[in-house]
């Protein structure tokens, strides 16, 4: 009786274009010359196997129902065409020009299973020796699920399609492979407006610019540019400048400081390769010392480091707490929903992702406190130097800078400590599935993501871009077409760009970037990429960046730590004495004390830095810090639930504020359209109000009650509007463990007895 | 006078500052709950923007020294109409008098410290304020907040020295210490616990000394007939009956009750007589369209031995066959179908499938009010005095709060399903019908039907299905009552206004009222100034003529409305919401549970952009209609218009002037 309405609730929902026959009929049907379906391919994409009569379950149950079509693998993506008709579009407002919704970019496939009868099984690459499966299961990095019953194929071309997909999506493979090139030699993007937006820090211009912006006076090095100081180095990189020539290149890049931001104070960050130290060889530590003494020269001769190896968690740990967050999105049918919907909480604090995701932001934090507090240099380093260093030296700016909560600002952020920054995209994403690379495969950039997503749902107002931005940015990571995520580092990008490009001796291959965001998507699909809330900078101090923070957030008289700044600026020769015996002393004594060994008192001093700045007023344009206790740290909803039917909300979420706003502002620009007819402005002294009601465009027509919460990546095409019940699991989901004998109580029966 | 209003909540100024005693509007916010104020920060204009709301129901922040040139346009408003008050006086509501004061206590804060200051008790709140620091701190408890007041063990604060925690109903435990041998000292745990527990010291509630008067009759709010009418009732098929006018047939029911029309009284009778404590299946709700209806009930006294009613079986027949569009009626039993059978044997039950024909009877597995208190007791203690950051889902998931929460929103969408998507008629019984009975037909109400949606159509909901069907509010709550113990008491209330918040997360635009709204209500169910919540039933309250001796919650809400509205809303006319049951998307309503901690409060008001946008829109507005009109009468000058407009005015602004 349960179930019954269940799953009447589950198949109504269903999508109209759903095929109601039978595989039998179907099979008798199909005629065998039926010319076969291909996608529209994209320039320089070739199919490389295909099978028709495929079956698509639809994704959310476990019944047989599902679409017939051609399954292909190109060298671009997996792609299932339908044989119905194409719905209409229309609706597609979100519609992404490269892959569509029944597309897999091959780099976007996470795991393959086979589905033989019962069981599932994962697939490994190689020849699968024995029976094929009959159903194939593909988890998808943007966390879409697939799954496609070959069973109705012919043997053959099941074969072959199977094993051509596992092939291409998990084999090893080169980097030659990857679409990007492809692509890249049979369209032209023209060198577009990018430079005019995203400051791209690939030129030595771009790192002076934003020194001066910041108002840093260190030293540029541009003698790497075409990487003849070492190949590990950017091509452009700003140090201290006490640091020499010959400093330069001592441990390939190990152990320089490279300038990251300055804070207006004049004390910067800075970060760095560490250089794993023996004991008995005294040679890097002398050179770490001097490096620091550089650091601490910056300005009043403080400086504290900060070994991220140490106190944040490794990227195999960041993996590992990733991949077991991640299952529970990805969902095969219904009732494994919502049998893992009972331990969700429980579960969600088990995998650690947003834990870790708490430590980057309080490692983010006690950085800002002494940029911002103490006004200390602060170097933070860790192997390798570019990852949680990325992670934290990003955030920092995020919260310490308004510029980098802008769109472009965002993105230049990106290009400047990511890109430039030498994260080593190809080999974390591991999209050419090289064996020897697993290892190092770590989602450390979506960490980052998560981490912006988090200060960005505390204080929306304060970001230009929106949650959807965000989502998309994670997803385009998988899709290999951009050169922002395809290398390691500025030598990498360059010689492959240079080797392949098809005029020898000339330009390098000219690939489009993530930036340029009409690879993707077309302008109106774009304006969703902008946050209709965001509180603009009043107008009138937008020229020049000056002391745009409130002197007396620096006046907080809050006991600091071991470090004294000292309280004049100016070179005093007692003083950098001291500085050199606290050097010879400790080494590389961590001066920050790190949260594993006394971690009451740091986190009790970001406690009370983080309750200092919140009893000030909040100012969009200055700094930012998030809340980090239990209830403030969230899940990404938007990124994690939009693929999964039975948790979109129907008529809400938070598009239906977003329409709400858009219509305001549509109402607004009117307003002011007929202000402007009458020939009369208005002088108002609204920041946040300068409308732009781009995105108004996008969702005013449509009524929010037809939107669901998964806007826009799922628009809601003929759902019915009933509602998802899971109530055929509702009694093996009842709690029954805590209510013991309270359950069996009657209300009011028990007379005056009283508990505990 | 500003000092009338409600004002338990506002604070005395500081010498040498303008006081913020201000305008009625948000003075009377704070006369709701009070709560302590842990800020000890300078707030700006924004912060007292966000203030005024979250305190709405809580906090009397102090509100000294304010940097000049911060106050914002709202500071300014504000102090228009400010008054010196002694620094050391206590505000107080009309009709509240103090009662004893004690000097020297310390308050032991969980987020700042200690702090020493003077404790006053009226009638009506605690009051606590210290001067010891830069800025004055307050603490403020609404005595009718307290479930018990205790003394404990404070040697680390020195010796012969006493503590006492006051254990309150809202999910907080200030503690405070004071010296033994100070003679007054006894005397305010004395006073304190009379007038908590007044009822158990043969004294009124407050609600009944209070005194102040509103422009708006809150009492006026619900008429039972025009409720109905506007769902369409009387029709051919139901009427409204008068036969309990003097609550002889169901002493827990309303005296007004729509039933079948075609149901004779001798049948009625034994209808009577076969459901708990009388409580005879009559209507809540009509489909407009198909004219399905929820009927509530209490269970049917089927006994151990199978007891049939053939009237009881004839009436349901009757609920039916009044929809024509279905054959069928649907019985949602809420309990635990265990727990359901075990009424079996005390002469309680079920409807049996094989005895009414075409009923199809579903449990909804929901606990009973033991569990429910069991499990805010364990919330409490994950959300107070601080919150664990690694493990705090986990601790979350161990109280079953929001587990509790999906089980009833899942029977509350069954329940709507049915009607809107089977057209079938639904019967919702638990018990005795007026703890999960209540939760569920108004939740599934609050699906169906938008204009409960609304800011005044809540409070008809909360009227209807709650204080005249006769939820146990003094039994649940317990006013005035010092008998904490009391395993009557049960929170199903705050669940319920629970789970109404997750569906206004859930969809953030279809709601008229905000959260402010749902916090305030909470408080005032604790509060006891407000006669809205007290009693059990219809009945009691007119024999305590609640309606003329006591001010009604709404009189309140409703003279200030743009306070409690929700800028974002937009009429969903006749769209069915669901909310999606799903634990993923439940979340724990941190601005309630845990908004005495002062890290969980957010600087700015959540939406201040949008509100700006609100302005500059009505601004805007304004000044094209200006234009107009000038246009039309062809003369009139532009300059004075665009003065007039240039300078914007929070004070005088929209209606949608609250945040969420």
């Amino acid at each position: 009786m349960l179930s019954s309405l269940g799953s009447a609730g589950g198949k109504s929902a269903k999508p109209s274009f759903v095929s109601y026959v039978t595989p039998e009929e179907i099979k008798s049907e199909k005629e065998p010359s039926r010319k076969e379906k291909h996608p529209d391919l994209l320039p320089g994409e070739v199919v490389f196997c295909s099978a028709s009569t495929v079956l698509k379950y639809t994704q959310d149950d476990l019944s047989q129902r599902g679409v017939f079509g051609a399954l292909l693998c190109t060298n671009f993506r997996v792609s299932f065409v339908s044989d119905e008709a194409p719905t209409e579009e229309t609706g597609q407002l979100f519609k992404n020009k490269l892959y569509g919704e029944n597309d897999i970019p091959l780099s976007c496939v996470d795991n393959i299973y086979g589905g033989y009868e019962d069981k599932k099984k994962l697939i490994t690459g190689g020849l699968v020796k024995n029976k094929y499966p009959s159903k194939m299961i593909i988890h998808c990095k943007d966390l879409r699920v697939f799954q496609f019953s070959l069973s109705f194929s012919k043997e053959e071309d099941a074969k072959k399609i199977f094993q051509g997909i596992v092939h291409h999506c998990l084999e090893p493979k080169s980097l030659r492979c990857l679409f990007a090139f492809s692509y890249c030699e049979n369209t032209s993007y023209p060198e577009v407006q990018r430079k005019k937006q995203t400051v791209m820090f690939d030129s030595v211009e771009d790192w002076i610019q934003d020194m001066k912006r910041t108002k840093g006076n260190c030293r540029v090095v541009s003698e790497n540019s075409n990487f003849e100081l070492s190949p590990k180095l950017p091509q452009f990189f700003i140090v201290p400048s006490n640091v020499s020539d010959e400093d330069l290149t001592k441990y390939q890049g190990k152990g320089l400081p490279m300038w990251c931001w300055s804070h207006h104070s004049g004390c910067a960050l800075f970060k760095t390769a560490s250089i794993p130290l023996v004991q008995e060889d005294n040679v890097p530590q002398t050179y770490m010392e001097k490096m620091l003494t550089a650091v601490a020269h910056n300005h009043l001769y403080s400086v504290k480091t900060e070994d991220l190896s140490d106190t944040l968690p490794a990227v195999q740990d960041i993996l590992l707490s990733y991949n077991k967050f991640k299952q529970f999105f990805l969902i095969d049918n219904t009732t494994e929903f919502w049998m893992s919907d009972m331990k969700w909480f429980s579960s969600l604090d088990n995998c650690g992702w947003l834990d870790i995701i708490r430590q980057c932001l309080q490692k983010a934090v006690e950085v800002v406190e002494c940029l911002e507090k103490e006004n200390t240099n602060v170097l933070i380093m860790e192997e390798g130097g570019s990852d949680l260093c990325c992670v934290v030296s990003s955030l920092v700016q995020l919260m310490l800078d308004p510029y980098y909560r802008t769109l472009l600002g965002f993105q230049s952020l990106v290009q400047k400590e990511w890109v430039a920054g030498g994260h080593a995209f190809l080999d974390r994403s591991n999209h050419l599935h090289l064996k020897d690379k697993a290892e190092s495969q770590s989602p450390v950039f979506l960490l980052f993501l998560e981490c912006v997503w988090q200060l960005q749902q505390q204080h929306g107002p304060a970001f230009q871009f929106s949650e959807t931005y965000l989502t998309v940015l994670s997803d385009s990571v998988h899709v290999p077409v951009f050169t922002t995520f395809l290398f390691n580092n500025d030598s990498h990008r360059d010689n492959i760009l240079r080797a392949e490009s098809p005029h020898t001796q000339r330009s390098p291959l000219n690939c489009p970037t993530v930036w340029d965001w009409s690879v993707q998507f077309d302008c109106k699909a774009q304006d969703l990429f902008t946050n209709p809330l965001y509180s603009e900078k009043p107008k009138q101090d937008t020229s020049v960046r000056k002391s745009y923070r409130p002197k007396h957030l620096r006046q907080l008289s809050l006991p600091s730590s071991a470090f004294k700044t000292p309280p004049k600026k100016g070179f005093f020769k007692d003083e950098a004495d001291n500085l050199k015996k606290i050097l010879g002393v400790k080494r590389l004594s961590r001066w920050m004390l790190s949260p594993s060994s006394e971690s009451p008192q740091t986190s009790s001093s970001v406690r009370e830095f983080y309750e200092a700045w919140q009893t000030k007023p909040l100012d969009y344009h200055g700094l930012l810090l998030p809340c980090l206790d239990g209830p403030s740290i969230r899940v990404w909803m938007q990124r994690y639930l939009r693929w999964i039917h039975d948790v979109q909300i129907l008529g809400g979420g938070p598009v239906a504020m977003l329409s709400k706003v858009s219509e305001i502002l549509g109402e607004v620009q009117e307003l002011q359209r007929q202000l402007d007819r009458h020939g009369c402005t208005l002088t108002s002294n609204h920041k946040g109000a300068r409308p732009r009601a781009k995105t108004a465009s996008v969702i005013a027509a449509r009524s929010s009650v037809r939107l669901s919460s998964s806007f826009p990546f799922v628009t809601s095409r003929n759902w019915l509007f009933k509602p998802a019940i899971p109530t055929s699991l509702l009694q093996s989901l009842m709690v029954t463990g805590m209510a013991g004998n309270l359950a069996d109580r009657e209300d009011d029966g028990g007379g005056p007895e009283s508990l505990v | 006078m500003e000092k009338q209003s409600v004002g338990g909540g506002d604070s005395p100024a500081l010498p040498g500052v303008p006081n913020r005693n201000n305008k009625p509007r948000t003075l009377t916010n704070s006369g709701s709950t009070q709560a302590s104020v842990e800020t000890l920060d300078s707030p700006t204009g924004s912060h007292v923007e966000w203030c005024k709301q979250l305190i709405a129901a809580t906090i009397s922040i102090q509100m000294s020294s304010i940097p000049p040139d911060t106050a914002s346009r709202d500071f300014k408003a504000l102090r228009d109409g400010a008054m010196q008050v002694q620094m050391d006086e206590v505000p107080l509501v009309p009709g509240e008098t103090i009662k004893a004061v004690a000097k020297d206590v310390m308050y032991i804060c969980p987020f700042t410290g200690l702090v020493t200051g003077t404790l006053t008790s009226t009638d009506y709140k605690l009051y606590f304020i210290s001067l010891e620091r830069d800025t004055p701190f307050i603490l403020d408890v609404n005595l009718g907040a307290i479930s018990r007041l205790e003394t404990i063990s404070v040697q680390s604060h020195g010796e012969n020295t006493q503590g006492m925690e006051i254990v309150c109903k809202d999910m907080r435990s200030p503690r405070f210490a004071y010296k033994k041998e100070d003679a007054s000292q006894p005397e305010i745990v004395e006073v304190l616990t009379k007038h908590t527990f007044p009822l158990s010291n043969g004294l009124p509630l407050f609600a009944f000394l209070y005194k102040e008067k509103f422009l708006v009759d809150g009492w006026k709010v619900y008429d039972p007939i025009s409720e109905y009418k506007r769902q369409g009732l009387p029709n051919e098929s139901w009427t409204i009956s008068k036969m309990n006018s003097s609550y002889e047939v169901c002493d827990t029911y309303p005296a007004l009750l729509v039933i079948p029309t075609s149901i004779k009284d001798d049948d009625l009778k034994r209808v009577v007589a076969f459901r708990a404590r009388h409580r005879i299946p009559v209507l809540s709700w009509i489909h407009p369209e198909s004219q399905a209806t929820i009927v509530r009930s209490s269970q049917p006294l089927v006994g151990p031995s199978d007891r049939r009613c053939k009237e009881d079986e004839r009436y349901l027949q009757t609920i039916m066959d009044a929809n024509a569009q279905s054959h069928k009626l649907t019985i949602f039993d809420a309990r635990q179908s265990s727990v359901a059978d075990n009424n079996k044997a005390k002469d309680g039950g079920y409807e049996s499938e094989s005895f009414y024909h075409n009923v199809e009877l579903n449990f909804l597995e929901i606990p009973n009010i033991h569990v429910m208190r069991e499990s805010l007791r364990k919330l409490k203690e994950v959300v107070y005095p601080s919150t664990d950051e690694a493990h705090w889902h986990s601790a979350v998931d161990q109280t079953h709060w929001l587990e509790y929460m999906r089980v009833l929103l899942v029977g509350a969408v069954r329940i709507a399903d049915k009607l809107e998507s089977g057209k079938t008629s639904v019967v919702v019984h638990c018990s005795d019908g007026w703890d999960r009975t209540a939760q569920l037909t108004s939740l599934a109400m609050l699906m169906l039907d938008s204009h409960y949606r609304t800011l005044r159509g809540f409070q008809v909901l909360l009227e209807k299905e709650w204080i005249s069907f006769g939820h146990k509010f003094a039994a649940r709550v317990g006013h005035g009552d010092e008998n904490h113990a009391n395993s009557e008491r049960s929170p199903l209330f705050i669940q319920f206004i629970d789970c109404v918040w997750q569906m206004t997360r859930q969809f953030p635009a279809a709601f008229e009222f905000n959260e402010l709204f749902l916090i305030t209500i909470l408080d005032h169910l604790y509060s006891c100034l407000f006669g809205t919540f007290l009693y059990n039933s219809e009945q009691e309250r007119v024999a305590n003529e609640v309606q003329t001796k006591t001010v009604s919650l709404w009189s309140y809400i409703n003279s200030q409305p743009e306070d409690f509205t929700n800028p974002f809303y937009v009429d969903y006319e006749h769209h069915v919401l669901y909310p999606l049951a799903s634990v993923r998307h439940l979340e724990l309503w941190t601005g309630y549970y845990v908004r005495w901690n002062p890290r969980m409060r957010p600087q700015m008001p959540v939406h201040q952009n949008l509100k700006e946008l609100l302005f500059l829109k009505a601004e805007l507005q304004r000044k094209v209609e200006e234009l107009q009109r000038e246009a039309s009468s062809s003369h009139g000058s532009l300059s004075s218009s665009s003065e007039r407009t240039s300078s914007p005015s929070h004070s005088g602004g929209t209606p949608l002037h609250t945040t969420v």
